[in-house]
């Protein structure tokens, strides 16, 4: 057992630690300390900026292969560099969909061509990638989905509805499932393709969500003719592909959360310690303490049980069971962390943007409100505790 | 980074759990616990042939020099058998507090012995007000010409009804700070004055002692290290014992699962496993993350004590209050999952979910452990 760093492995994190220090936007850190989730709509441009400035200094895509446009290094310097972010509230990764989910997959399953053409502009953020799973009869239970593709000549053409389609408005590309053999077992008739959002025949609706926020679509797909080309992983194979997604989405998003939660509980502590309870800081009443505290050890728990994970995948192993809880850990985390922030700030909690008696301009209040989304977004957290029931424990199928 | 085990790790913890299974099944354990001792000398003699009561030890002292890492595999091991008796109060209380704190005689007269399986210490810190802190520690040694009278009690001292020594925490002096002006003594067995008294306890497998002190009177060689200073070394040992405790807990609780998950699958209601129901399942994934988790922080904690890293008392303290809750919750889970057959003295639920609860309250609580985490985090 060895938690320390190679040299090469701290030459690296230098390299990270002095490129932020120079280039880190200054403005954003002020505003962030309640940004530990998706980002608004408002920051969309700020964001890709962003992440075109990480591609250029070569921190995109460190363990993807040098000829799609990565670095090749392993998921040590994944993991570094996600700390080293965490460490001065670095903004968030915009096309997040993309290089945790789309790039990996085409990685694996695309055709040399396609592997060539998407996974590099991914990186840049010049092409944005949403997820077109879910339909509103096709959510935990997925493989319900009604999408049709039928073929016409060398396209085919789809006619459907998704939805729940999060950065639906500014993407370029979606990961589409659609239905391609109705007659098949509902598994074996799914085929998985790269669509192009500018094609004739797409609507997107924006969903107003809780938040007031429209960060969820609606995406209608009307007619839409799609070339057999862009086929990811052969015909009605789509069911596997696209479950290699979600592995990779636990996977490689797992780093992300982790630190996701380290800046939020930051956040949170600050503003323990700037809001007063009965006279005095917030951080100084016990029950508050113990909350905090318990946060505090959660976070170093998820960060150690992930090293656990990491371990075995740089040794070449599967992850254990240890790889799969890391889901359901943030989603528990987070939203007990915004609970906790609603309650240090008291009748406070009530006011949001536009308020001047608002606290932190009613960052937190939006924050928390996107937080309810955590355990429906991504998996379900009764259906993360189906996979971890079945999958890890072996307990039988209801 | 390698967050994992050695294969000489993973080989202790087969050797561990094959040993243990032949030598300590449940029905040792139970006719163990009946016994006032819970102690068994074959056995004893056994864990000593393994190296095991000298794991930690220094080699010049007879032991086999291995770090916390290594007694991490071996503790949980031993806290997925249940393991009665006085390992734990040798090994992590008296020995190792011999080992921070006793002068070279000392070390030299006990820790081969122990080691060998010839001699039993524990430890007596804790008294009727259970502070945990250096104010809990009131038991009065006053000194004159060169000796020591000590009188009072401690209380919930491990096994000290079976230990040949007792090492005691005692006030020599009030200092400007409560760490200031304790010092330890080491206190043979049969030392006039010292009177043992086995309490009953819930949980029968971990025997607990009133150690009463009436007008004991010691020398000089009865002191370990610097008179007044005894804190330090102290405050080290609890650390360290109380990261090998986080280790037997979350092998109980690994145990536990499994249990759970094996009854889960065969036990039938309504013509389908009980383990289908999503309200089974979904309390065994609960249980899983439990697990894996309380894992992560004690082998992370167990890390930090090797290295001597300046968080170890917040790595420490993070162990035992995730772990705390996290082995309470599945032991309880365990016997809600079994229904009645796991509430009955047959079945072996009751001593794991005995044991989570008395080494929960054992070197602090959750609660007291995420205030010293404030504490260590300046909140």
């Amino acid at each position: 057992m060895d938690l320390a760093l190679t040299p090469e492995q701290m030459s690296f994190r230098n390299e990270v630690r002095s490129w932020l220090k120079v280039n880190l936007p200054k403005d954003w850190v002020e505003t962030v300390r309640a940004g530990s989730d998706i980002p608004r709509s408002d920051a969309y441009d700020f964001l890709s900026r962003w992440q075109r400035k990480l591609y250029d200094a070569g921190f995109m895509g460190l363990t993807w292969p040098k000829e799609y446009g990565g670095r090749g290094l392993t998921f040590m310097e994944e993991l570094i560099l996600h700390q080293e972010m965490a460490l001065v509230k670095a903004p968030p990764i915009l096309n997040i969909l993309a290089i945790g989910m789309a790039g990996p997959t085409i990685i694996a399953y695309g055709t040399e061509e396609q592997k060539r053409r998407y996974p590099a502009k991914m990186l840049s953020c010049e092409e944005i990638w949403c997820q077109g799973y879910s339909e509103p009869n096709a959510g935990s239970d997925l493989a319900a989905l009604q999408t049709r593709a039928v073929k016409d000549g060398d396209c085919w053409v789809v006619n459907g509805q998704k939805v729940w389609t999060s950065v639906a408005q500014l993407a370029d590309w979606m990961m589409l499932l659609a239905r391609t053999d109705p007659d098949a077992p509902r598994h074996k008739g799914i085929t998985y393709f790269l669509l192009d959002m500018k094609l004739p025949g797409i609507t997107i609706k924006p969903l107003k969500q809780i938040t007031g926020d429209p960060e969820f679509n609606e995406v209608y797909l009307d007619n839409v003719r799609v070339h057999e080309s862009q086929i990811l992983g052969g015909l009605n194979n789509g069911w596997a592909v696209g479950m290699t997604t979600l592995m990779y989405e636990r996977l490689a998003l797992g780093f992300g959360l982790q630190v996701r939660l380290r800046i939020a509980l930051d956040g949170l502590i600050e503003l323990a310690r700037r809001t007063r309870r009965n006279g005095s800081p917030a951080t100084k009443d016990a029950t508050i303490r113990q909350k905090l505290a318990q946060l505090w050890i959660d976070t170093e728990v998820f960060k150690y049980t992930g090293a656990r994970a990491i371990t075995k995948l740089l040794k070449g192993e599967l992850p254990g069971p240890e790889a799969s809880t890391g889901k359901m850990m943030w989603v528990e985390g987070h939203q007990r962390l915004q609970e906790l922030a609603m309650e240090i700030q008291g009748p406070y909690s009530q006011l949001t943007r536009g308020s001047k008696w608002a606290i932190e301009s009613g960052l937190w209040q939006y924050s928390f409100l996107r937080s309810l989304a955590n355990s429906i977004e991504g998996g379900t957290t009764e259906i993360m505790k189906n996979i971890i029931g079945e999958r890890v424990l072996g307990l039988p199928k209801g | 980074m390698n967050f994992g085990f050695s294969e000489e790790q993973d080989l202790l913890r087969s050797t561990a759990r094959k040993f243990l299974e032949n030598e300590c099944p449940s029905v040792k354990v139970r006719a163990l616990m009946d016994g006032p001792e819970a102690m068994d000398p074959a056995l004893w003699a056994k864990l000593a042939e393994q190296g095991w009561l000298g794991l930690i030890s220094p080699e010049e002292y007879g032991g086999m020099g291995l770090g916390f890492v290594d007694l991490v595999v071996l503790m949980e091991e031993m806290g997925r058998a249940v393991v009665p008796g006085p390992y734990f109060s040798t090994v992590l209380l008296g020995g190792l507090a011999i080992l921070e704190a006793g002068a070279a005689a000392q070390k030299k007269e006990w820790l081969p012995k122990i080691a060998e399986g010839e001699k039993r210490a524990t430890l007596g810190w804790m008294e009727p007000s259970a502070m945990l802190g250096p104010q809990g520690v009131t038991l009065g040694a006053a000194q004159s010409g060169g000796r020591f009278t000590l009188s009072g009690t401690k209380l919930f001292v491990h096994d000290a009804h079976t230990a040949d020594a007792i090492v005691v925490a005692a006030r020599t002096s009030s200092g400007k700070t409560a760490e200031d002006g304790i010092t330890l003594f080491l206190l043979p067995k049969g030392t006039p004055g010292l009177q043992v008294t086995l309490l009953p306890t819930m949980d029968q497998t971990r025997k607990l002692c009133d150690v009463t002190l009436t007008n004991v009177t010691v020398g000089a060689e009865a002191v370990m290290g610097e008179v007044g200073g005894g804190w330090q070394p102290l405050s080290r040992v609890l650390d360290r014992a109380t990261v090998a405790l986080c280790a037997e807990m979350c092998g109980g609780a690994q145990k536990v699962l499994e249990m759970t998950v094996e009854y889960a699958k065969i036990r039938q209601t309504f013509g389908r496993p009980i383990g289908s129901y999503q309200g089974v399942k979904h309390k065994a994934a609960d249980m899983l993350v439990d697990v894996e988790n309380s894992k992560s922080i004690t082998y992370y904690a167990a890390w930090a004590m090797d290295e001597g890293v300046p968080e170890g008392p917040l790595a420490v303290s993070m162990a035992k209050a995730y772990v705390s809750d996290a082995y309470r919750r599945v032991a309880a889970a365990g016997i809600q999952l079994h229904g009645g057959i796991g509430f009955t003295w047959e079945h072996d639920l009751h001593l794991y979910f005995k044991r989570a609860k008395g080494s929960e309250l054992t070197f602090g609580d959750a609660t007291h452990h995420r205030e010293r985490v404030a504490q260590l985090v300046n909140l």
